[in-house]
């Protein structure tokens, strides 16, 4: 009998060690032969800890499981929820790049190619540097980080650059609230981050690799660190990839805190050991990044991405989507939410069906009242915009964005004003300093927002100057992007701006 | 983490160092080692960072006090980070920070006063379906209330 328990973060928060070691326990005490895999998560958060049975006839899904539940769970007595496949919530989803994340143990690379690991790596490394960069720009893979760059036209500039070092630098700051894919993918299928770097390398002329990984994910840095090791000892990184001939390998390096090295410059700076203070641009990364060297900077679900798309190749990739946003978007699905995890779809979905749909809705029951989508530097979206299509352009016209594709649901009892107030906290505790409008600006706007609160309705123009100069002036999205939930909690709410001012007469 | 460890000596940190010199951009990781090491990065740790980097001690100070992980003086024996973002904040985060600060009598960043406990704010644990979310050292828990988090409190000891 082979049970699954997913080591995912998400999951172990819940308890899934704790499940793991009763099972272990009980198994013992029963004299029962149990294969315990630790497996990453299936993304239905509020399932978690979800645990799958397999006796021969197919894994059959139980969640939540608390380690009393244990006993019954080896009875075969406790009531299950079937196959994952066939839970509505999974059943509607589109998993191209999560394909194998939950499904394998992460950390064998023979689970991993038995269900289509490494066949893209084989692929590619029969291609040439500009029929690769090709299948990538044909693929219409857009940068999953934020700012939804077409991955291709980076690869190719890195491409056509002439130096002595290339490199891949994957960004792993995933330091957005609401989102929460790349340590899913990181913890649960590490290797297809790795096989995409090497294909990037392989692409581009790199031959060496950094995963700068946040500290806050220390889980994420142990199933890192692993893979690249077994990687490593496989031949599947090093001098000589798959006897190739071809040379890539790779080093995970940890954060220290900062959200603005989530943005890649400061990222760049960081990684070089230097305070996490934004660059200007140009030059781009792609021609002078690291160490002053052409760098190939991909989000990690970007570069784990890249593999399915190498094995099924670019057209079936290109097939899903909607206008100039191709493939699946990877939505996680957060805050005051009843089901709420990870859901791979094709672009196009509404807002309203998934949050109200998919998602079920306010895990509080309440009535939704605002969504920021795109982390906290993305907009809330009120229920008036619920009919916007997931994609690209839809959320630029409908001034949102989609952002790393997280999404944070509100009940009618949150407090916008608050919420607006802390985008400009946030943005005064992790400015990294060198503009001017993002680092004063935020705090002034803190104390903007703290006026209006006392009733000074004077203050909302000031407000709304502020958010216009902010935008204006920053170099980098911290800054210039902290306006979008500002602003569209003023535009959306304005009673609660404006309440704030009678409550005071 | 310990509250009155005893002083890194210079040997000691001057292998942590030589260690992580064949690196690319190795400063951070030579400051989270130091940490790791020592729970802190001590004063003395500066001037033979900047010496074997070849950087001044200006640049040193500018990068350990930039990152809001490093720390120049010790922690509490543990430490308990709750997440303030967002996601956390629409499933009532705000309010169990506060009454979590306020039980302790101390404010972010402080330490219990019997050196058991430092608190501190997190901006995601990219724990959003699961908030309230905490940290305690490295351990991760979801759906943190209030009984939740005084089980945490006692259990290191605040």
């Amino acid at each position: 009998m082979k049970i699954f328990v997913p080591l995912d973060s998400a999951a172990k928060a819940l308890g899934a060690d704790e499940v793991a070691d009763a099972i272990a326990a009980e198994a013992a005490r029963r004299g029962m032969a149990v294969e315990l895999v630790r497996n990453g998560t299936r993304g239905m958060i509020w399932l978690e800890p979800l645990v799958e049975i397999d006796s021969g006839a197919g894994r059959q899904a139980f969640g939540p499981v608390t380690p009393a539940d244990v006993p019954a769970l080896l009875d075969g007595t406790l009531p299950g929820l079937g196959p994952v496949a066939d839970i509505p919530f999974f059943a509607r989803q589109t998993r191209l790049t999560f394909a194998r994340c939950g499904l394998i143990d992460p950390l064998d690379l023979r689970d991993y190619a038995a269900h289509g690991g490494l066949v893209g790596l084989k692929r590619a490394l029969g291609m040439s540097s500009d029929a690769i960069v090709k299948e990538v720009t044909d693929s219409g893979l857009r940068g999953r980080g934020g700012a939804g760059f077409p991955t291709g036209i980076k690869w190719n500039t890195v491409l056509g650059a002439q130096a002595d070092q290339k490199y891949i630098v994957c960004n792993a700051d995933e330091g957005d609230s609401g989102t929460f894919a790349d340590r899913m993918i990181m913890e649960g299928d590490p290797f297809s981050l790795i096989e995409g770097m090497i294909i990037a390398g392989v692409g581009v002329g790199a031959t060496r690799g950094y995963v700068y990984l946040r500290s806050e994910y220390p889980d994420a840095i142990k199933v890192m660190n692993k893979a690249v090791q077994v990687a490593r000892d496989a031949g599947v990184l090093g001098a000589d990839v798959l006897g190739s001939g071809r040379a890539f390998d790779m080093e995970i390096r940890v954060g220290a805190g900062a959200y603005v090295c989530g943005e890649e410059t400061s990222l760049l700076n960081s990684l070089e050991g230097k305070r996490g203070v934004v660059r200007a641009k140009p030059p781009l990364p792609a021609i002078e990044g690291f160490l002053g060297k052409p760098t190939v900077v991909n989000n990690v679900i970007s570069l784990a991405t890249v593999p399915v798309i190498f094995e099924k190749g670019a057209a079936f990739y290109a097939d899903f989507g909607l206008g100039r946003s191709r493939g699946t978007v990877t939505l996680q699905i957060a805050g005051n939410v009843a089901r709420g995890g990870l859901f791979e779809t094709a672009f196009g979905m509404t807002l309203g069906e998934l949050v109200n749909d998919v998602a079920g809705g306010t895990a509080s029951g309440r009535p939704v009242k605002a969504v920021q989508v795109g982390g906290p530097l993305g907009a809330y979206m009120p229920v008036s915009k619920f009919d916007t299509p997931l994609g690209y352009e839809d959320f630029d016209a409908a001034g949102g964005l989609i952002g790393h594709a997280g999404l944070v649901v509100f009940d009618d009892t949150a407090d916008m004003l608050g919420l607006a107030r802390f985008a400009m906290e946030f943005c005064a505790v992790e400015s990294c300093g060198k503009c001017t409008p993002c680092r004063i600006g935020a705090v002034r706007g803190v104390e903007t927002i703290d006026r209006i609160r006392h009733g000074d309705a004077a203050a909302i123009p000031l407000l709304t100057d502020l958010c216009e100069t902010m935008k204006d002036g920053s170099l980098c999205a911290l800054g210039g992007f902290t306006p979008f939930p500002v602003m569209s909690a003023l535009t959306h709410f304005p009673d609660e701006f404006a309440t704030a001012k009678e409550a005071a007469e | 983490m310990q509250t009155s460890p005893p002083a890194p000596t210079d040997t000691e940190i001057s292998a942590l160092i030589d260690r992580h010199l064949h690196l690319e951009g190795p400063l951070l990781p030579i400051l989270h080692a130091i940490q790791a090491a020592f729970g802190h990065v001590p004063a003395n740790a500066v001037p033979m960072i900047a010496s074997a980097l070849n950087i001044g001690r200006a640049e040193v100070h500018g990068v350990l006090s930039f990152y809001h992980d490093f720390r120049e003086v010790p922690a509490g024996r543990h430490v308990v980070k709750i997440c303030r973002s967002e996601a956390c904040q629409a499933v009532g985060a705000a309010a169990l920070a506060e009454e979590t600060l306020a039980r302790l009598g101390i404010a972010w960043h402080g330490t219990t006063a019997n050196g058991a406990v430092t608190i501190e704010p997190v901006y995601c644990l990219g724990l959003c379906a699961c908030g309230p979310a905490a940290m305690v050292d490295d351990k991760v828990v979801g759906r943190v209330d209030r009984a939740r988090m005084d089980a945490l409190l006692r259990e290191v000891g605040a």
